[in-house]
């Protein structure tokens, strides 16, 4: 099991001028970013969307890799999005997965058959040409320069502990200062200056 | 309201709309209304078919195409469009994403004696989502598809077309 900081820690030297959708993780990608303008952490517009969101700026971005940090929960509820990135292949498309295999902000209830779910094995077998897991953080940092470095689309399945939150939302501290259309606004804006 | 076999809106009218409009990418689900419509969206160069596998999905991926810089449109039924409900709020809604939504109105009879509650229920859905829409039955209704796009740009929210056509044009 990784911490998801320990995972975006290990990412961030990578990042170049990627776009970064950093999903669950983004209340760690917030103090580790050094391009703030090109990170789309848009919380949590409805659930299961992130897949489909960072797939589409691949597609409107070609020549600029797309970074996206998954949840399990958030790809089981759209696991037919996979076919269709899998279809498009975009070769900008690198698609992580924090897998803590419970519903962590709704107080840590586990996904269905959580423990049992391969992933990796679900992507390959929706057509990504490549797919990895890891469990520990050590031979997932040594492997991450050359996933990074082949083409895309690659799917990568980490195993990360829950971070459970119960305070009930209104009491949550408020880790992005933007609003999610700002922060949709600045990338546009980001992206359109090249 | 002319004789739906005679008049109809032509799948030609519709791609016409789209290049005018300056679609890059149709996110779509194939329904009964649109093989025509494939076939030539199919084999014009300026257009990205993105399918997907159901309808919901395709907001995200349209939100993530328009933040990106490019123009999507989104081609579903009416029943796709009301299982889709929570993304229109979240993905197109919340993030301000200018696009227009061509919906097929499966059951649309024009005289509101239905047998299709998707038909019933369609612009009740919209009202209740507070989504401007354009009703598109012929090809000189095709307009009004531009007029959907200039509303989108404008108030850069989703604006809905919706094809009351089901049996003709689309199909030829």
């Amino acid at each position: 099991m990784m911490h998801i900081a320990d995972v975006l820690k290990a990412f961030q030297p990578h990042r170049g001028d990627a776009i970064v959708v950093p999903g669950r993780g983004g209340r760690h990608w917030i103090n580790l970013s050094d391009n703030q303008m090109l990170d789309a952490p848009v919380g949590d517009p409805a659930m299961g969307g992130h897949a489909g969101f960072a797939f589409g700026l691949a597609l409107a971005q070609p020549g600029r890799k797309v970074v996206l940090f998954d949840s399990e929960g958030d790809i089981l509820m759209s696991l037919g999005m996979l076919v269709s990135i899998a279809e498009q292949a975009p070769t900008n498309f690198y698609h992580f997965l924090l897998d803590n295999e419970c519903y962590a902000t709704t107080g840590g209830q586990p996904v269905p058959n959580a423990q049992n779910v391969a992933y990796d094995v679900i992507a390959r077998g929706a057509g990504y040409p490549r797919a990895h897991a890891f469990t520990e953080l050590a031979p997932f940092a040594s492997a991450l320069p050359e996933i990074l470095d082949r083409p895309g689309p690659v799917f990568v399945a980490l195993k990360v502990h829950a971070e459970i939150e119960n305070a009930p939302i209104t009491q949550r501290r408020r880790w992005n200062p933007r609003s999610r259309d700002k922060v949709a606004h600045d990338l546009h804006e980001t992206l359109a200056k090249g | 309201m002319p004789d739906g076999s005679v008049v109809a809106l032509s799948p030609e009218t519709v791609l016409g709309e789209m290049k005018k409009n300056g679609v890059s990418h149709v996110v779509w689900l194939p329904d009964s209304e649109t093989n025509w419509l494939y076939l030539l969206m199919k084999a014009e160069p300026s257009l990205t078919l993105v399918g997907v596998s159901r309808e919901g999905h395709a907001c995200s991926i349209a939100a993530g195409i328009a933040v990106g810089g490019r123009t999507p449109m989104i081609l579903i039924q009416n029943t796709g469009m009301m299982e889709s409900g929570d993304s229109i709020r979240g993905w197109l809604m919340g993030l301000n994403i200018p696009v227009v939504l061509m919906v097929g109105y499966r059951g649309w009879t024009r005289h509101g004696v239905n047998a299709d509650t998707a038909a019933t229920f369609t612009e009740r859905f919209l009202m209740a989502f507070n989504l401007s829409y354009y009703l598109v039955e012929s090809d000189a209704d095709a307009p009004r598809i531009s007029v959907a796009f200039q509303e989108a740009a404008r108030t850069r929210k989703p604006v809905v077309v919706l094809v009351g056509d089901e049996y003709h044009g689309f199909n030829r």
